[in-house]
């Protein structure tokens, strides 16, 4: 699902679209454009009409008028179009992924000598199968036994082979991915039609989309100004006709004049652009490789004002590096630096290899010759709490500081008081201290440090001017926490965090007032996934987590979060700034046409046509063109969004008000007179 | 002209001054606390419960907050209308006067009971004593308290936390009127008749008038007592049909001055009430700031335009539009009683305003559409400019990239669909009313002045009973069967509508969660989000109104230029 960019085809089929949406049980979903589709076969009508001598205006001008107005309906569908064509794109090759195939059905847990073939659309919740390198897997499922490498890129975009295994936070698969290598053996967890891919489908191709409440209260409002300008524009066929008795001159105002000024005035604009922005908010996070069950999800994201962030991989780096050897008394930084080295050649983990790295950079200290030092390694165990080496009689350990001290004393060896002060202050700093031993006696410390990513305390303070608070969560101990927090400039942080503490937090934020956004991926995130207010669910993990949470990331990236949650204000501030601009066309349009509309009854109202637009008709016709014309600029705005800023709110309303506000009164007085001097110049009226 | 503005400031500043410590009095009236005036009134109080059979403590959800609303109304109404039906053969009838026609009746009461006070009769030929002081007066109090008691549920539904009741109403209304309502009139009414407004129950009197000789009949009856409650309520029916142009009505400039406070003092108090109620005086503030600046914007376009836009004549000298003005008032105070009515929704009037210049008429015209919000009517001006601060929270909300909310609260559909109800419907029955009287076949001799100024006759009439305001144009002959049953039902539509749909929006803003504030909430209360506000207003009414306006008064003043 990585970016596409719009091609011919997809322009194409926008335009057939178009043309196909022009069927009223499609227009009457959007009652704005409604009021201009009925005004386009008014006029037609009308235009027929004067074929018979029933004239209200000329034949030339009602056509021109009814023309005007279908275009308007094209360009609001052409819109709509463009924005699901994007989708559908994506849908297309999805589908294609989800191919009926025969399923290996197994009729014991255990055997898998004895199935049954069926095929994948048959299998039920439950129903075990086996699936071996090269096959696809069937259905949505929970890995219950086996590991196997699984090429997720029809989901993902991403080509390169996951891990998935039983048991842990990788055990759920998805319908539609393939084996590479190994079996995995799986338990159902889904049906046809509501697997994780069909799901898919239906939110990237809208057909799921229901009009969100923010979009149904806008959509109030604007049905509201529509009826207010319905009996506003109608209501000047009896003033008129009353205007001119009492004047004893002029006529009605004609019933083409008065669609031509309803459809001016109801807020076209906005009400064309309207679910493209939705679709196109939608879209916008398919691109950043998220998938949200509802569109409710986003525009939550856009009101969430606390960030629950896992520090690791999110905050700091995934991984611990050494950044410091801190020897005891009578110990040179290099004779540690040595023995740290020697005791992880061997040890693949990064922090063991940050601790070779470091050693090269402070001392030029190499690998060596293992063979030469008949060396044997000691890996790390859960129980020993250590990993280390042996060689020529020496014995090199490190590992937790309680895991060491043990060592060393039962070697008979004295911890001293100084090294367990170095491990206190290691950790004070927000450090992980490693002690490391040699025969017995403790040389020091290594200082494992968390590192901050780059950029992330800039990006915690843009979200704080935003009104956003962030808090780590983290499982080390407070004074750890504490000083990673400083560093990374959290606002608050969360210390050896248990599921059950989470959902503390999450619930105290919430009863606040406040909304609440985490990540997570585990099983025992399930129940905090559940609570928060936007929930994204890592793809990697675990099916429970997937299912508690409302939004899915295929990339699981926890770093994500702060992207969706600007990708929800921008599609709020798209459709704030839009009606703006609609309502405030308005008033710049009510300047052209009114004084010259009453032309007829009162002369002595064209003082106030301070336009200096040429007639009645030209005033009316550039109205309506520019109008229509409007929509079809605004259309790559709809899509991309409003340009977004971390600003605080007030900041954001004035330059938002400015632009869309101030912008939206000038742009179209210099729209329609360029339009009338157009029309005058190439003698239109 | 210094001597105007000097009394246009004054009364500026009295009325500040008044509206803060009545505001605080009025918000510890409302929320049950104990006033100076409680051992006092209540027993009188109670008294109304037990004689209700009510438990005052009971707290209503909205269904039956408007339920009591409306059941209240329309016993009021029963009554109201028999009575006028049946004045004839009622006592306290002097003058022998006959009981209305049906249409008439039925405009009337809806008239009053909707807090409108359009009069398409004259009281003192066509009311008896009965009528006026058991019917109207009461009226007079009751539909003010209503305002003001669902006012206050609005302004509960911001406060409470998560729980579907908004006060109880029969509580709300009799304190209401007991303790602001009867005391306010009381000192009112004594100080209009140290000025000279008749209160009493004789017969009308002939006198011989001094200047030619002629017989002329002088009306009585109980005027200070209802015309102290028809300012203070912001009703504006007077005794009599001159209105406060009347002597007996507004004998001196002191009455004058007292009055046009009396109209604007309780909507403005409410405003404080408002920023104490929600604990957060900025934002009363910045609705008193908001209407404050669009009143005296209003004050400034009718004072200049009648000083200074009037026809002059040859050998005399210039002083401004006094045509239709008493000269007691001159232009100033007339101009300003002008600005007052219209921009409260009280409709009494100290001058013609058939008269007034073109542009000066324009300005009570377009204030009575701006949907009666500035200061407005007892209660239903700030529960009115709270539907347009919710609209503009909505856009301004949307704007900087969160879902609305306003005190906390957020602005979902269903409250937006009550919004736009209390938006959409004075605007709608006032043009389809005019459109309507426009198509009637007899409607030239309705008027009387053809042209441009003809149509304004048509518009302000309908305008006024659209938004409840009830002051005439004068000109329109609106005692007609067409005129008094369309009227009635729009008076009865654009009162009744936007209230019920104000209690439910109360009721389903007190069911929700309130949302913490941080940086990223829009502030309501400072000069940008005004300024947001004054343009949604202007914007939304001129919308509507402009076309119309644009073959009525501004068509006048260039035609007549």
């Amino acid at each position: 699902m990585k970016e596409k960019s719009f091609d011919k085809s997809i322009i194409l089929d926008a335009l057939a679209q178009s043309f196909k949406k022009l069927d009223p049980r499609v227009q009457v979903h959007n009652p704005v454009m409604l009021v201009v589709y009925i005004g386009a076969v008014f006029t037609t009508l009308l235009f027929i009409l004067s074929f018979a001598g029933i004239r209200d205006e000329s034949a030339g001008y009602t056509f021109t008028i009814s023309v005007i107005l279908w275009f308007t309906c094209l360009f609001a569908n052409f819109a709509e179009a463009i924005a699901e064509g994007r989708g559908r794109a994506q849908a297309q090759s999805l589908r294609s992924a989800r191919k009926d195939v025969k399923a290996k059905k197994l009729l014991s847990e255990t055997d898998v000598s004895k199935y049954t073939e069926v095929l994948s659309n048959s299998l039920k919740k439950g129903d075990i199968v086996y699936v071996a390198a090269g096959e696809q897997v069937p259905m949505d499922g929970e890995v219950i036994d086996g590991a196997a490498s699984v090429d997720e890129s029809a989901i993902t975009g991403e080509s390169a082979p996951v891990i998935r295994e039983s048991g842990g936070d990788r055990s759920a698969v998805t319908g539609g991915t393939t084996l590479v290598s190994d079996w995995l053996i799986i338990r159902i967890t889904a049906e046809a039609g509501e697997s994780f891919l069909d799901k898919m489908i239906a939110m990237v191709e809208g057909a799921a989309r229901k009009k969100t409440p923010n979009e149904i209260a806008l959509q109030i409002l604007l049905v509201t100004l529509t009826i207010i300008f319905l009996v506003v524009t109608a209501m000047l066929l009896p003033f008129t006709d009353f205007a001119s008795r009492q004047a004893k001159r002029g006529a009605p105002i004609s019933i083409t004049n008065i669609i031509a000024l309803l459809v001016c005035l109801a807020p076209t604009t906005i009400g064309a652009l309207l679910s493209s922005i939705g679709i196109a908010g939608m879209s916008r996070l398919n691109q950043a490789n998220v998938l949200a069950m509802s569109g409710r999800a986003i525009e939550a994201a856009g009101d969430v004002d606390v960030l629950l962030l896992d520090k690791t991989g999110t905050i700091t780096l995934g991984n611990r590096q050494a950044s410091e050897f801190i020897p005891v008394k009578g110990v040179t930084e290099e004779e540690l630096a040595d023995a740290a080295q020697l005791s992880s050649i061997a040890d693949e983990t990064a922090e063991g290899r940050s601790i070779v790295v470091l050693a090269k950079e402070k001392f030029g200290i190499r690998g060596r010759d293992l063979s030469k030092l008949q060396a044997t390694f000691i890996e790390f165990t859960a129980k020993t709490r250590m990993s280390g080496i042996d060689y020529q009689k020496n014995e090199i350990r490190k590992g937790a500081a309680e895991a060491v001290k043990d060592y060393v004393t039962g070697k008979g060896g004295r911890y001293t008081e100084e090294c367990e002060r170095i491990v206190k202050e290691v950790a004070k700093a927000g450090g992980t201290p490693l002690v490391v031993a040699k025969n017995g006696k403790a040389l020091g410390v290594i200082y494992l440090k968390d590192i901050v990513k780059n950029g992330v305390k800039e990006r915690f303070d843009d979200l704080r001017k935003m009104g956003i608070k962030t808090i780590m969560i983290t499982g080390d101990n407070p004074m750890t926490a504490a000083a990673i927090a400083a560093e990374a400039g959290v606002d608050d942080f969360l210390a050896e965090a248990t599921p059950e503490a989470k959902l503390t937090l999450i619930r105290d934020y919430q009863s606040k007032g406040h909304l609440v956004a985490m990540t997570g991926d585990g099983t025992n995130d399930a129940p905090a996934l559940a609570q928060a207010d936007v929930a994204v669910a890592m793809n990697s993990g675990t099916q429970a987590a997937k299912e508690a949470g409302n939004m899915v990331d295929l990339d699981s990236n926890p770093t994500k979060l702060i992207d969706i949650v600007r990708i929800g204000k921008q599609l709020l501030m798209t459709r704030g700034s839009l009606t703006t601009f609609s309502v405030a066309n308005d008033v710049a349009k009510y300047f052209a046409i009114i004084p010259v509309l009453f032309f007829s009854i009162y002369p002595q109202l064209s003082v106030l046509n301070f336009m200096g637009l040429t007639s009645t008709y030209s005033a009316i016709l550039s109205a309506i063109i520019y109008n229509a014309l409007i929509i079809i600029a605004l259309i790559p705005l709809a899509l991309r969004g409003v340009k977004y800023r971390e600003l605080p709110a007030g900041k954001l309303l004035q330059r938002n008000l400015f632009i869309y506000g101030l912008g939206g009164i000038i742009a179209p007085f210099i729209a329609i007179k360029v339009i009338d001097i157009l029309l005058a110049f190439f003698g239109f009226v | 002209m210094s001597k105007i503005i000097l009394q246009e400031v004054l009364f500026l500043i009295l009325l500040v001054g008044f509206s803060i410590p009545l505001g605080l009095f009025m918000y510890k009236v409302m929320s049950g606390e104990k006033v100076f005036l409680t051992r006092l009134l209540k027993p009188v109080e109670n008294c109304f419960y037990r004689l209700m059979g009510i438990k005052a403590e009971e707290e209503m959800s909205a269904k039956k907050y408007a339920f009591s609303v409306i059941i209240f109304s329309m016993a009021g109404f029963l009554f109201l209308f028999l009575l006028l039906l049946l004045q004839g053969i009622l006592p306290f009838n002097t003058e022998g006067m006959k009981g209305l026609s049906f249409d008439l009746a039925f405009n009337t009461t809806a008239s009053f009971v909707t807090n409108t006070n359009w009069q398409a009769y004259s009281g003192e030929s066509s009311l008896s004593y009965l009528s006026q002081f058991l019917g109207l007066t009461v009226q007079n109090f009751v539909s003010a308290g209503v305002g003001i008691a669902v006012l206050f549920a609005l302004i509960r539904g911001f406060i409470i936390k998560e729980k579907k009741a908004i006060g109880n109403f029969w509580a709300d209304v009799t304190r209401a009127v007991v303790y602001i309502l009867l005391p306010l009139s009381l000192v009112v009414a004594v100080l209009l008749v140290s000025q000279g407004v008749v209160q009493n129950f004789s017969s009308y009197k002939e006198i011989t008038a001094l200047q030619d000789g002629a017989a002329q009949i002088l009306p009585m009856g109980p005027a200070a007592s209802q015309v102290a409650i028809k300012q203070l309520g912001t009703n504006g029916g007077g005794f009599f049909g001159m209105n406060s142009a009347y002597p007996f009505e507004n004998p001196t400039s002191f009455s004058n001055l007292l009055q046009m406070l009396s109209i604007l003092l309780i909507p403005a108090a409410l405003l404080v009430s408002f920023g104490k109620a929600v604990k957060d005086k900025r934002q009363g503030r910045t609705l008193y700031a908001v209407m404050m600046i669009l009143f005296v914007a209003a004050l400034i376009f009718t004072t200049v335009s009648e000083q200074y836009t009037a026809p002059s004549y040859a050998g005399v000298s210039y002083s401004g539009n006094m045509e239709g003005k008493e000269t007691i008032h001159g232009v100033g105070m007339s101009s300003l009683w002008a600005v007052v009515t219209t921009a409260a929704s009280n409709g009494s009037v100290n001058a013609m305003h058939d008269s007034l210049t073109p542009l000066g008429g324009l300005m009570p015209l377009f204030l009575m559409q701006l949907g009666e919000i500035v200061f407005g009517g007892a209660g239903s001006g700030l529960y009115g400019i709270l539907s347009f601060v919710l609209l503009a929270v909505f856009i301004a909300g949307l704007m900087v990239g969160r879902t609305p909310e306003y005190l906390g609260k957020k602005v979902e559909p269903y409250d937006m669909k009550m919004v736009c109800l209390l938006i959409l419907v004075p605007p709608l029955v006032s043009l389809l009313g005019t459109g309507a009287a426009v198509l009637m076949p007899s409607v030239q001799g309705w008027l009387t002045n053809s042209g441009a100024h003809g149509f304004s006759e048509i518009l302000y009439a309908f305008s006024s009973m659209g938004n409840n305001n009830g002051s005439a144009f004068g000109g329109f002959t609106a005692n007609t069967p067409f005129t008094n049953i369309t009227g009635g039902v729009i008076m009865l539509l654009a009162r009744f509508i936007p209230l019920i749909a104000v209690i439910f929006l109360g009721g389903n803003m007190a069911g929700k969660k309130p949302v913490a504030a941080s940086e990223g909430t829009l502030s309501t209360s400072n000069g940008m989000f005004a300024g947001l506000l004054i343009g949604v207003i202007l914007i939304v009414t001129a919308l509507s109104f402009l076309p119309a306006l644009a073959l009525g008064p501004v068509a006048d003043y260039f035609t007549t230029r």
